[in-house]
């Protein structure tokens, strides 16, 4: 069938620049160069470009740049030029459209809209130069008092188990199949270094990577991939997976295609075969399964790690996150509207679900009211773009974020949305050896890890400017906080008051 | 805003940032002397203060009803007078009620109404736990919902004296000189963006527990939300009010000892904790998690006091003055070295403690017993 899509974008190739050298045709993995023997000359099909940057990146004499098509339809608010295409699209396959990353519509950014303070004459702001400065977290449960002997002035109560993390930045669940186990080894190496942790997602975690357990956070998902004693064993966390920003409520799918012989291995499945994970956990059907699954995997640890649960922020998340806590959650995790996924139904990722801003302030508002805030940590992903966003989540309420395409973007990802293709330029997305040998992971590892030390610094300024020393003064302390450009209702919601006020 | 909580306070609609001069003065054998020696030390501090705030806590000053929980109100309208003594009448035994003697003074401008009462909490109300919870509770209710009406303070023989003046005009006014106790803090406030509101002085009050406070508390927020979850309102959203309620919760309900307590409002540096040894690791540790929410943060100095107990304390990092003196079984706490030396020339010790440490002055431990009572060491106890 004849395809009605126009190309997204146009290589320009630099006739005098180009030597033929075919670095592109090799780097690129969607097709677009290839070399024309007979005329010795390096040729474009525009059509296959999806804007990855990796030629340009990699050409040796700065030959190639790519820029979008200036193909125009006429005005038209209501059809926009990517609904069109969308229905082009499902008029030629009959299929669901499927697409990677996150939300990229137009919904608005809370993060943009929320400035910080500073001290200014009334109280000194700090300089971390000088200072300490303390981003030290523990991320657990807490309970609402401690008991102390007062003959020998020493502790009573027993906490429940605490995992240090010394920036509040950790690396989001991204499952191996889903991306490649070089990218696994250079998030855990980074995880390690900075003192954080990373989340292995719902595919299990390659022998290869136990010796980084202390930084690391299983999950358990609906598929149980990889699911086994030494696995819980292994890791800092357990992480119980429902839902996911980019996709809540549908469940996975791992082709065939990219379960090679270590995939199998790792997830526990037959070479080859699709790796499903259904839309809910089969055991949880409710509340009470969920508080089961929790005590069942806190019994598999002996009450030696937090058991984190993680959802998908939707309308009714304080109401849920309430339940649990009190279905035993350690640590519970919020991933919003534009939170990433390797593969989702674009129809899904771009309207199911709410701004994390909004999941983050009425959630932490609400374990207040009930008083079990302390009882788990709250975590938040879903669109962490830099330190102040951090800093943002942390005022609002959060423990600690989660990143997920941040920790990609320092990798090479330039956000091509392409991750479902299993094509990855950049050797992130994809489990094709040709192509994930392109992370290294010591360079990946150095690139993660210099990337949490930018920010732990900058949240360090951004706490000094404020005039405290530790984050928990930071932390839930909406004060710190002021909107721009909301409404009455937005504030309401994120508990901060309008500029000026 | 929707959330924050109803206030009776006019005025002022965020933390009040204050720069301040603070004075205490306790004898720890227990003898009760005059507020002269005070207010002279406080006035020499005036240039500390503006001029909007100025009050005192006296403790040992109603021998006479050592047993009853003595209330100054505040009352701005005879309204929320006649609704206060009504409320009060319904849920307490008032042994007695005078309105507070003051004296026509030129630097005092239209002053509020001040009363006492000498309460007893009726037996059929709560059981013998739960009074001073059940008085606590009062004090909100008033607080927040009869209007023009305000608690200046609620505890037991002791009573706070505030309003809005130099401290020593404050002092003149309430008549100060003529009461005698065992432990003063007096307070000189320089607001700086408050008009000045009589509720909004120094000392903050809950029970017998009062605070005078030199700084700004940049963690407010968080302190505040913190003590919501354990059912305190911020009546009047200063950042001093946190530092009384938080000490409320953490010696009275959670029943940690005071030295606790400093090491969970100026808790030291991770650093510090894991260097030090196993059994304090783990304290300081569990302190820090279990109570992050309540490290005070920014700079402040504040004197807290309770029956038979004085105690000094900055931020972790002192960015607010401290000196303490010395003398007899006299123990002095001062924004300036100067206040104390000037009614107290010849001091014995003179020093400025390191940020974070708590400087306790205890009757239970007179000075001149043991020298180490006043520093705020952690030991266990000996019997």
């Amino acid at each position: 069938m004849k395809t009605y899509l126009p190309p997204k974008f146009i290589v320009e190739r630099d006739p005098e620049r180009c030597i033929q050298c075919q670095v592109c045709v090799d780097q690129c993995s969607f097709d677009t160069h290839y070399y024309d023997a007979e005329d010795d000359e390096v040729r474009s099909r525009e059509g296959s470009c999806v804007g990855c940057h990796r030629c340009v990146l990699f050409c040796p004499t700065n030959a190639l740049n790519v820029r979008g098509v200036p193909l125009d339809y006429r005005d038209n608010y209501n059809w926009r030029p990517e609904i069109i295409e969308d229905i082009v699209k499902q008029a030629e396959t009959g299929g669901v459209l499927l697409t990677g990353m996150g939300n990229d519509k137009e919904y608005r950014v809370y993060w943009d809209h929320l400035v910080l303070n500073a001290s200014q004459v009334t109280n000194p702001s700090i300089d971390p130069l000088r200072e300490p400065m303390e981003l030290t977290t523990y991320i657990g449960r807490k309970p609402d008092r401690v008991d102390i002997d007062p003959d020998s002035v020493s502790i009573k109560t027993e906490l429940a188990p605490q995992v240090r993390i010394e920036v509040p930045v950790m690396f989001s669940a991204m499952s191996y199949g889903a991306v490649s186990l070089n990218v696994h080894e250079s998030l855990a190496r980074a995880a390690t270094e900075a003192q954080t942790l990373w989340n292995t997602g719902e595919g299990g975690l390659h022998p290869k990577l136990y010796k980084y357990g202390a930084n690391t956070i299983v999950q358990v998902a609906s598929g149980r991939f990889g699911v086994h004693a030494d696995y819980l064993d292994a890791a800092r966390i357990v992480e119980i997976k429902i839902g996911q920003g980019a996709k809540p409520g549908i469940g996975g799918h791992l082709p065939g295609e990219k379960v090679s012989a270590d995939v199998s291995w790792t997830r526990m499945i037959p070479q080859g075969t699709d790796a499903l994970s259904p839309a809910p956990q089969h055991d949880i059907y409710s509340i009470e399964d969920l508080a089961q699954l929790v005590h069942a995997l806190k019994e598999a640890t002996n009450y030696t790690k937090p058991i984190s649960v993680k959802i998908a922020a939707v309308h009714n998340s304080a109401a849920i996150a309430s339940g649990m806590v009190r279905a035993g959650a350690d640590m519970i995790v919020l991933d919003g509207l534009r939170g990433s996924t390797g593969a989702a139904p674009k129809i899904i990722r771009d309207n199911v679900g709410i701004p994390i801003e909004m999941a983050l302030a009425s959630v932490d508002t609400r374990l207040r009211q009930e008083g079990i805030r302390n009882q788990a940590s709250v975590v938040i992903a879903g669109g962490i773009r830099n330190s102040g966003d951090v800093a943002k989540a942390i005022a609002l309420g959060a423990d600690a974020v989660y990143i997920g395409t941040a920790a990609l973007v320092a990798l090479g990802c330039c956000l091509c949305q392409q991750c479902h293709t299993g094509k990855c330029a950049w050797g992130i997305c994809t489990t094709d050896l040709r192509l994930t040998k392109r992370i290294n992971p010591d360079i990946g590892a150095r690139r993660l890890a210099n990337l949490l030390r930018g920010w732990n610094l900058e949240l360090k300024e951004i706490l000094g400017g404020m005039g405290v020393n530790a984050l928990e003064s930071l932390r839930g302390n909406r004060l710190h906080l002021r909107g721009v450009g909301l409404t009455d209702t937005e504030l309401e919601i994120l508990g901060v008051k309008m500029a000026g006020s | 805003m929707n959330d924050l909580n109803k206030i009776n306070n006019p005025y002022s609609e965020g933390k009040v940032i204050d720069a301040c001069s603070i004075f205490g003065m306790m004898d720890t054998a227990g003898n009760c002397f005059s507020g002269e020696n005070v207010i002279k030390a406080i006035a020499n501090m005036h240039f500390r203060g503006n001029g909007l705030g100025g009050g005192f806590a006296i403790y040992g000053l109603y021998p006479q009803y050592p047993a009853h929980y003595a209330f100054h109100v505040m009352y701005l309208s005879h309204e929320g007078k006649a609704e206060v003594e009504s409320f009060l009448k319904q849920r307490f035994h008032i042994e007695a009620a005078e309105e507070v003697p003051t004296r026509a003074t030129p630097a005092i401008m239209n002053p509020p109404l001040v009363w006492r009462y000498f309460l007893e909490v009726k037996h059929d109300k709560c059981d013998k736990n739960s009074e001073d919870n059940y008085v606590v509770d009062r004090v909100m209710e008033i607080n927040t919902d009869i209007k023009d009406s305000f608690v200046f303070s609620s505890g037991k023989n002791m009573a706070v004296f505030k309003g809005v003046g130099y401290p020593e005009d404050i002092a003149e006014y309430f008549c100060l000189e003529q009461y005698k106790g065992y432990l003063w803090t007096a307070h000189g406030r320089f607001p700086t963006n408050s008009p000045g509101w009589w509720g909004g002085a120094h000392p903050f009050n809950i029970l017998d527990w009062t605070v005078v406070h030199n700084g700004e508390i940049s963690s407010y927020g968080i302190n505040r939300r913190y003590l919501e979850g354990f059912g305190y309102h911020c009546t009047m959203q200063t950042d001093t009010e946190v530092v009384a309620y938080a000490i409320d919760l953490l010696i009275r309900r959670h029943d940690l000892p005071i030295e606790i307590v400093a090491k969970i409002l100026a808790p030291p540096f991770w650093d510090d904790i894991e260097r030090s040894p196993e059994r304090e690791q783990k304290l300081f540790r569990t302190l820090r998690q279990v109570y992050g929410s309540l490290l005070l943060n920014g700079p402040f100095t504040v004197i807290i006091a309770h029956r038979g107990e004085m105690i000094g304390l900055t931020d972790r990092v002192r960015l607010r003055p401290l000196t303490v003196g010395t003398k007899g079984t006299t123990l002095y706490l001062s924004s300036e070295e100067s206040a104390i030396r000037l009614v107290c020339p010849d001091l014995e010790r003179a020093w400025i403690p390191v940020g974070g440490e708590p400087i306790v002055g205890s009757l239970e431990r007179p000075l001149g017993a043991k020298e180490l009572a006043v520093t705020g060491e952690i030991k266990p106890r000996v019997n």
